[in-house]
């Protein structure tokens, strides 16, 4: 029975680590994907000067951080504790996937663009921006203890 | 013995007779006096506009989830799952049938600022009232005018979902005694700036922010000396977060910070707002940039309080 007992919590915490990893790893690329866009949000605002080769760096980076959340960071359960990832995302698994998929087509899309100047910085800024919100009403919640 | 018991029943009988009839009389529908409808014929559409993103109107009345255009057409049905019920927004449209078309502005300063319906009946505070009780009655003139410029959308939305004794309209009257009042709730200095007490009325009046932002007590009115210090979700399980000075959200945004999240819905370092906050943002997004500044103002100068909602358990 203390073998039992031992081993189901053995299991349920290498779970638990398991699951942080998935945890840690999408709050970290969000962070980042929030850093690159803040700086190109900045460089159309004109709080940053404006330098293509930076410029085009941020959208290749910001194009591969998005690339990198994926639903497996979101494995059943990964709700509980320390996340601001809302019980909706599993309701909606599908509507999650559209999200997520829109998200990478228009970083794809700004990072192609290639933009050489303000004003066409700002277009690609203004298609990637609407992913955000748009994502975070249905699938983002705010807890206590955060 | 018996004879005794007999008085006591009657006696009971008849103070319970006094005390329904008290409770009849005290849960009456009020209505605004003349006097404080004054002015709500001179209404301006173009106004009105600034003051139906401020008051958030299409956020309920509009179909869930509607966009662009789509947010003028108010047919209600938006659902709003609650401890005491699920509450669903009603046709506000200028459907005569089924809408609010018939409506004076009297009426819908009425509905706006006292709850009730110009046939008597009381409305459900889930219909922020006791927010839009502190609003200029021009502003509702102007709101008036505005909304008889949005579309006609036919059929009723669905009836509320409520149990017994919440199906009880008439006791939300006595209810309103308690939790129904046109005071300001922050008492800013006499020297406040007018940027101040604008975003005042704002937050306080057409914004309703403390609807989400503040506990509530039992009776589910607002804890006012828990001020926007944040409570528990009314749907779901999340939370609403403490947005006076001591909020961990907000206690290091200056108040640029403030205006550009109304603005864009992004923080200072690029997280983006939402949940429930979103349709909010979108409508600040509406308003004026004085506007914007002027909430901003009175958020940084709102009582710091702790969090309006449980503290979180110790990690051991």
């Amino acid at each position: 029975m203390k073998k039992l007992v031992l081993t189901i919590a053995a299991l349920a915490a290498s779970i638990t680590f398991a699951m942080a990893g998935e945890v840690e790893d999408r709050q970290q690329h969000m962070k980042d994907i929030g850093r690159s866009f803040g700086a190109l949000n900045k460089t159309v605002k004109g709080e940053l000067p404006f330098d293509a080769a930076n410029v085009q760096a941020t959208l290749d980076k910001l194009r591969d951080d998005t690339a990198k959340v994926t639903p497996a960071l979101f494995p059943a359960g990964s709700d509980k504790g320390k996340t601001e990832a809302s019980p909706h995302i599993w309701e909606n698994l599908t509507g999650f996937q559209t999200h997520l998929d829109k998200l990478h087509k228009d970083t794809a899309t700004a990072a192609a663009a290639a933009p050489q100047d303000v004003a066409s910085l700002a277009d690609q800024v203004k298609l990637v921006g609407a992913n955000c919100a748009a994502c975070h009403k249905e699938f983002r919640i705010k807890k206590e203890g955060e | 013995m018996a004879v005794g018991f007999k008085r006591a029943g009657a006696g009971l009988l008849v103070l319970g007779v006094i005390c329904a009839g008290a409770g009849w009389l005290l849960s009456a529908p009020r209505f605004l006096s003349a006097q404080q409808l004054a002015g709500i014929d001179d209404g301006d559409a173009t106004r009105g506009r600034d003051v139906f993103y401020a008051g958030g109107c299409s956020s309920c009345h509009a179909a869930p989830k509607a966009k662009g255009d789509d947010r003028l057409k108010l047919g209600g049905g938006v659902r709003l799952v609650t401890e005491f019920g699920t509450f669903i927004a009603p046709n506000i449209s200028q459907d005569k049938a089924d809408g609010i078309g018939n409506w004076s502005a009297s009426d819908l300063a009425n509905a706006m600022m006292r709850g009730v319906t110009p046939e008597g009946s009381h409305l459900y505070p889930a219909f922020p009232y006791t927010s839009y009780a502190r609003m200029k009655i021009s502003d509702i003139a102007d709101l008036h005018a505005f909304l008889k410029t949005t579309p006609e959308v036919s059929g009723k939305a669905p009836p509320n979902e409520l149990s017994f004794p919440f199906t009880f309209r008439r006791g939300l009257g006595l209810w309103k005694l308690i939790n129904l009042s046109d005071a300001k709730v922050v008492s800013l200095p006499d020297d406040a700036s007018d940027e101040v007490k604008r975003g005042q009325y704002l937050a306080e009046g057409p914004g309703h922010c403390g609807e989400c932002h503040t506990p509530r007590n039992l009776s589910g009115g607002v804890i006012k000396s828990a001020w926007l210090a944040g409570a528990r979700a009314a749907e779901g399980k999340g939370i609403v977060p403490n947005i006076t000075p001591e909020g961990r959200n907000v206690k290091d945004w200056s108040k640029a910070d403030l205006v550009e999240y109304f603005t864009s819905g992004f923080t200072p370092d690029y997280d983006s707002v939402g949940g429930a906050m979103v349709e909010v943002q979108e409508n600040l997004a509406q308003l004026s940039d004085a506007d914007r500044e002027a909430i901003a103002a009175y958020l940084k100068v709102v009582p710091a309080h702790a969090n309006g909602y449980p503290a979180p358990r110790p990690k051991n």
